[in-house]
């Protein structure tokens, strides 16, 4: 089937050519960074982890939402999610490929990196990490392949199928619940010490990663004649819109608690990211903008109007996505550094050699994206004439 | 033998799968050393800790002192990265406010404002950069508590010093030997870019029957090393005789540095 | 029988079993002598009883797997000293104890890893950490 990805039309042709620029300028990039160790990065003694760790985290996050339409088909038999269960689970692929490119460019030594295979460490979240990530990655590739495969035959998905379905739901939580884990269990970061980080990760995850399959909903109903149905999209809008409340409403949660108890270690790294402390606040324009972002998203995916059509849902949509990767992909990370143990300020910021290996992974995931989603494409194409 | 093409591959599959198992089966059968032991002139104890008496420090010091800070980067070959961002430090001096964040208040900080504090690695009894640690290359030690690196087996994911609630670990951002501005101690290894480092209690010391470097080298004698459980020892005399005060009890993490203030 | 594409395939094969033999033919004719590491540092001299940790043919074989064990035994268990089959003791430490006669580095362990071709810098990576000896050329 995988050869129905080197055929198409002149612009698909043009889009993956400018995906391997990417993907060749990064890896030039990382090849610099390799030599030269992480000291190309922005990250610090105190901000130990950086950008690339800030990708992992929201990622993961687009990959687990990939539940939000297996689960409704298989589980409740809703119907509607046919057609896209199999470009969710092929955007998990494609976002689980990137996390895992993402945690070996921060690494600091690759080379070493099956060390967390020969000696496992069960007491460590990073191992289960390590599993549970590699076995979604697996497990959806195992799944979308044969089901796609079993379309193109015109028959029904072999039995042993049905039985990793379920488990891939289930796992889809534990991806998410187990990255938030890394977080949410080190004593000595405030921000990150809330019992609530799994919950937020997962509300969040199931707003930007929907999201962003509406986005490439439309953008295969405009270039191919593949349409997920009218029926999918108001649905899966319906989803983003109760993640995108719950989201909004867990990160208000964190702010009571921060500044209802006053609590100095609660309240510092929020105050770090929307009003700056000790004349700091290098990422007061990003939270804002994040905020600013969420509530019109909010405007426009509350009221059925908007919601329902295409237009504003896409920029709804374009809001939910920024807006969840400024607040993960961006505030999470970096604040939970700031302050450091010892209540001083120390900001960080991406350098561009860094930048340029984010975009070169990006790039890869997208190119993994859309081999994958050019090939289900021309097989329902087919199927369908 | 009539067979089809699946079954031949099945068949293949499994064989390489078993040929494969017999270097697996190598690597995990024991060989075992002839004998190994530890040094006889080692210093022994069942949990190191390490009573430091500021008051001394501030009191019989001299301004401006870094004996121990230097005595440990020499003795360790830290180098001198020479900026904050990246700088690479085992033990290190800080003000009140920063050793013991939440302790300090407008007031009762005239008493030790402007004081330096001596830090370092904690060797808590229940380290988190142990738990958080993917490849166990930071381990306690079971038989002194010491909490080690090996350097060998950082993959070097800083997930440790995300963990570590005091900032007591470095990393390796660059080549450290270019930046080793002090002689180089010929018997210690340096390290290599990509790993994380820290105080180690001079468990290489410890084992030739010496104790650790920033101890022999402070003057006044503020810093103490001992074995907390020996009732007899002198760190056990200093706790039973001065109130002390430690880093951030509340997490849990159960530092064995204790101060006098 | 019929080859499909064949006038692609055979070049290609003859391309990729040239590319798959290089490591046989690329260094023919420029056999280099067998290495032969010295042993003559004064330290070993001065030594009554010339004698390795273990047998020179065990050493050859096995000190890459020694001096890993060693590291487990000193780093992770705190052992550092090792009784041989000769019932001597040695301090387990590549930079303290091995080099300490075998200090010519240069004309030991590099005589056979360059020989190998193993560079210098990736395999093996000893002394980007541990302190290799100043030699006296």
């Amino acid at each position: 089937m995988l050869e129905r990805a080197f055929s198409g039309s002149d612009k698909y042709y043009r889009w993956m050519t400018a995906l391997l620029v990417l993907m060749g300028l990064g890896f030039a990039t990382y090849l610099y960074q390799y030599n030269q160790g992480l000291t190309i990065t922005g990250m610090s003694r105190d901000v130990s982890w950086g950008f690339y760790i800030a990708q992992f985290t929201f990622l993961v996050g687009v990959a687990a939402s990939a539940v939000m339409v297996v689960l409704p088909y298989y589980l409740h038999n809703v119907k509607v999610f046919g057609r896209i269960t199999i470009l969710g689970e092929f955007l998990a692929v494609a976002a689980v490929t990137m996390c895992l490119l993402f945690i070996v460019v921060d690494l600091g030594k690759p080379m070493r990196l099956l060390n967390v295979i020969i000696y496992p460490t069960p007491n460590s979240i990073l191992f289960w990490d390590m599993i549970v990530l590699n076995g979604y990655l697996f497990l959806n590739i195992l799944v979308g392949w044969n089901v796609l495969e079993s379309e193109r035959k015109g028959v029904h998905y072999p039995d042993w199928v049905k039985p990793l379905i379920y488990t891939s739901i289930p796992w889809a939580v534990s991806i998410h619940t187990v990255t938030a884990f890394l977080y949410a269990g080190l004593p000595g970061r405030h921000y990150w010490l809330t019992a609530i980080m799994a919950a937020r990760f997962l509300a969040s995850a199931f707003a930007s990663g929907p999201a962003l399959l509406i986005l490439l909903a439309f953008i295969l109903r405009r270039n191919t004649k593949f349409d997920p149905g009218r029926q999918a999209i108001d649905n899966l809008s319906q989803i983003v819109t109760y993640a995108m409340l719950i989201s909004v409403f867990f990160v208000g949660l964190e702010f009571f608690t921060a500044f209802y108890s006053q609590i100095p270690g609660h309240m510092h790294a929020l105050q770090y990211l929307f009003f700056g402390l000790e004349g700091h606040g290098k990422l007061i324009p990003f939270m804002w903008t994040f905020a600013i972002l969420a509530v019109v998203a909010l405007v426009l995916l509350i009221n059925p109007k908007t919601r329902k059509d295409d237009k504003t849902l896409q920029i709804a949509c374009v809001c939910v996505f920024v807006s969840m990767w400024l607040e993960k992909g961006l505030g999470l990370v970096v604040a939970g550094f700031i302050p450091n143990p010892l209540e001083q300020v120390r900001e960080y910021a991406p350098t561009v050699p860094e930048l340029m290996i984010s975009l070169g992974i990006w790039a890869t995931g997208f190119f993994v994206l859309s081999v994958l989603y050019k090939m289900a494409i021309s097989v329902k194409e087919e199927a369908a004439s | 033998m009539e067979t089809s093409r699946r079954s031949f591959l099945k068949a293949g599959g499994l064989c390489t799968l078993g040929l494969a198992s017999l270097p697996a089966a190598d690597a995990l059968a024991q060989a075992a050393l002839p004998k190994v032991m530890a040094n006889p002139t080692a210093l022994v104890g069942k949990k190191w800790g390490m009573v430091i008496d500021m008051k001394k420090c501030w009191e019989k010091g001299k301004e401006g002192c870094k004996d121990c800070v230097n005595a440990c980067h020499v003795t360790h070959n830290v180098p001198d990265i020479g900026n904050v961002k990246e700088e690479i430090k085992w033990i290190w001096q800080d003000e009140y406010e920063h050793a013991f964040p939440g302790q300090a208040t407008h007031y009762n900080e005239e008493f030790i404002h402007g004081k330096k504090f001596i830090l370092l690695c904690n060797h808590c009894t229940n380290p988190p950069c142990v738990r958080v640690c993917p490849t166990k290359a930071t381990f306690k030690r079971k038989e002194d508590g010491i909490v080690m690196m090996d350097f060998h087996r950082c993959i070097g994911c800083r997930f440790c010093m995300a963990g570590c609630p005091y900032a007591s670990r470095s990393f390796n951002f660059k080549e450290p030997r270019p930046f080793i501005k002090t002689e180089l101690n010929q018997t210690f290894p340096t390290r290599e870019r990509g790993v994380v480092e820290k105080c180690s209690f001079c468990e290489e010391r410890l084992a030739k029957g010496q104790i650790p470097a920033c101890v022999e080298a402070c003057k006044p004698g503020a810093l103490v090393f001992g074995d907390l459980e020996d009732p007899k020892s002198e760190v056990r005399k200093l706790l039973a005789s001065h109130y002390t005060i430690q880093r951030k009890l509340e997490l849990g993490t159960g530092p064995n540095i204790f101060y006098i203030v | 029988m019929k080859i499909y594409n064949g006038d692609k395939i055979i070049p290609g094969l003859i391309i990729f079993l040239g590319l798959i033999t290089l490591p046989l033919w690329y260094n023919m004719g420029k056999a280099a002598p067998a290495p032969e590491p010295k042993l003559d540092t004064p330290v070993i001299q001065r030594l009554a009883e010339k004698q390795c940790v273990l047998p020179k043919g065990e050493m050859r074989t096995g000190h890459m797997q020694l001096l890993n064990d060693w590291r487990t035994e000193v780093v992770r268990n705190g052992k550092r000293v090792y009784v041989s089959k000769t019932g001597k003791e040695f301090n387990m430490s590549l930079q303290n104890e091995c080099i300490r006669c075998h200090s010519n580095k240069s004309q030991f362990c590099d005589s056979c890893h360059n020989y190998a071709g193993l560079p210098a810098s990736t395999t093996p990576y000893c002394w980007t950490c541990h302190i290799a000896p100043k030699e006296n050329k």
